[in-house]
């Protein structure tokens, strides 16, 4: 069996979710091999190997800088069907999915997504796949090959195989006409202080109960002290009190931390969706009968803005005090 | 100039948001008119009727009993085929069919029809031939630009769907609503349903419920018990 796992990459570092992913599939056994697509990221792309990466290929080109989707989707077609590959996969991300999408129509090939879990049984690929806003779990398969995965973040963690660098295959790259018609005019990165909400082991999250953008301070300030990182909901987002970069829920990101706590959030069904695989949940919400409740470990209906600032007063003076 | 959206059975807030922006943009052009295409049951024609009242011209439903059970590759041949025959010069998908083709099936159909792709746009202008989008990502905001025709999937932080009023509910009714087969817009069979599909659902697993929860109430004094409720779980 052949696998290939995209790579995804961002500020110089390639992000966990995929080394994630490329873990599982070092686990799951076979040929496991990776792709880095970009502009100069030779370097970068050797560090694949650290997490078991036989063969790093690299496609090196001016017309993949942009973090575009079909420029990419040439790219792995080609390397695919030259390849042979048996398995792609692919960390959930705005980039990846498209990438896995156009690569599916263009090879005809099974993409299943919102992946929560792969495993190999009887020499076939099977995937765990979350489904009806996450109260199922369906056991999904393909047909043919090459068999085509989305994985959520959080899904597997990265693990070093205590390898060194892997050796680098260059990619020719051959872009169709029309996959440079769309062009990127202009980014405008999210300004990022600690841990990403995918990588952090706590999560402090807020919704509308932080009554204003102001609220955020709060969450900012609790994050902080635990090391954490801050989340928010779709409601605060499309309200504008905090970047989408950081949204939790079913049109967010999926986060799956040790501890998640959600600061005025009422919990409907397309936020739980982003967060109920995290360790531990703890609510604070003034309202008793909010549904976030339901699925909170602990439920502490009081005033956030009371209660936050004590909280955060205690933990750093814990962490003084050890 | 003429407008599209594809989607799936039903009509979800995701479509609706698809919708919307396809109504502002024909309205700032002076011309135009939004098709609605998808792909479902006849029934489907129902929550269709909703986009009629908002304002779109008429519907093509792609409707056949070979198509039924299509996954991800299937539905992008059939919405493929349909959309050649309407000829759009944008093609508007909403963020997340409800629950089934997630966030992927706009760009499916772009590699199609090989027509350039922008996803997850919060902000969208179309003007002389050009389309821009504000595209949420993971790291921040991407604005990007494509020539028409071209496919775009909104995210639904980029409007607030306008509710039909009794004239456009009314008039939806006379509106064209056309019922096809797979034959009638060129989809292939082979390429279609169950069989053109790629993916297998093998089971049903219930999702692992959550252990039995603790509730207390109060002001700043109770974040003492909060504290060493972490701490015994040995989550600090």
């Amino acid at each position: 069996v052949k696998t290939l796992v995209f790579l995804e990459h961002h500020e110089g570092r390639l992000l966990p979710g995929p080394l994630g992913v490329l873990t599982r599939a070092v686990q799951l056994g076979g040929q496991t091999e990776a792709v880095v697509t970009g502009s100069g990221v030779q370097e970068l792309a050797r560090t694949a190997g650290r997490h078991g990466a036989e063969v790093v290929h690299v496609a090196d080109d001016p017309r993949l800088n942009a973090p575009l989707p079909q420029p990419r989707v040439d790219v792995l077609a080609g390397l695919v069907t030259r390849g042979g590959f048996d398995n792609v996969l692919f960390a959930q991300s705005v980039l990846a999915a498209d990438i896995a999408a156009g690569l599916a129509a263009r090879l005809e090939a099974g993409l299943n997504w919102d992946v929560v879990g792969l495993a190999e049984r009887e020499g076939q690929l099977v995937a765990k796949r979350a489904a009806l806003a996450d109260s199922i779990h369906l056991e999904v398969g393909w047909k043919g090959t090459p068999r085509l995965a989305l994985v959520r973040a959080g899904t597997f963690t990265p693990v070093e195989t205590g390898g060194g660098d892997s050796a680098v295959e260059p990619v020719a790259v051959e872009v169709e006409d029309f996959s440079t018609r769309a062009i990127l005019v202009e980014q405008s990165l999210a300004e990022q202080t600690g841990p990403s909400i995918e990588d952090a082991e706590v999560i402090v999250a807020g919704g509308r109960g932080l009554g204003a953008p102001e609220g955020f301070e709060l969450a900012e300030a609790l994050a902080r002290a635990l090391g954490g990182a801050v989340a928010a909901t779709r409601a605060v987002v499309d309200a504008g009190w905090y970047p989408y970069s950081t949204q939790v829920g079913q049109t967010g990101k999926t986060v799956s931390p040790k501890l998640y706590i959600a600061l005025g959030i009422s919990g409907a069904i397309q936020h739980k969706v982003g967060m109920q695989g995290s360790g531990m949940i703890v609510s604070i919400n003034k309202d008793g009968n909010a549904p976030i409740f339901e699925y909170s470990d602990l439920c502490v209906i009081g005033d956030l803005h009371e209660i936050v600032p004590k909280l955060t007063e205690l933990v750093n003076a814990r962490d003084n005090g050890a | 100039m003429r407008m599209d959206r594809s989607g799936e059975q039903a009509l979800n807030e995701f479509d609706a948001h698809a919708i919307e922006a396809a109504l502002r943009v024909v309205e700032a052009a002076g011309e135009g008119e939004v098709v609605l295409v998808s792909l479902g049951p006849p029934k489907a024609l129902e929550s269709l009727r909703r986009g009629l009242a908002m304002g779109a011209s008429r519907i093509l439903l792609v409707s056949d009993d070979s198509a039924a059970g299509s996954d991800l590759v299937a539905t992008s041949h059939v919405l493929a085929e349909a959309l050649r025959g309407v000829e759009p010069d944008l093609v508007l998908f909403g963020q997340q069919a409800s629950d089934s083709d997630g966030a992927v099936l706009g760009a499916a159909v772009a590699d199609r029809l090989r027509l350039p792709v922008v996803s997850q746009v919060a902000e969208l202008i179309v003007e002389e031939g050009t389309v821009r989008g504000r595209r949420q990502t993971e790291h921040g905001y991407d604005t990007i630009e494509a020539s028409l025709p071209a496919v775009v999937a909104v995210s639904d932080a980029i409007n607030e769907p306008r509710y039909p009023s009794l004239k456009g509910i009314m008039g939806a009714k006379s509106k064209p609503q056309e019922i096809v087969g797979l034959g009638d817009v060129g989809a292939d069979p082979v390429h279609s349903g169950e069989q053109g599909s790629k993916t297998v659902v093998l089971e049903i697993v219930g999702a692992p419920p959550r252990a039995e929860s603790r509730r207390i109430e109060g002001g700043a004094e109770i974040a003492d018990e909060i504290l060493a409720f972490l701490e015994e779980a040995k989550v600090l």
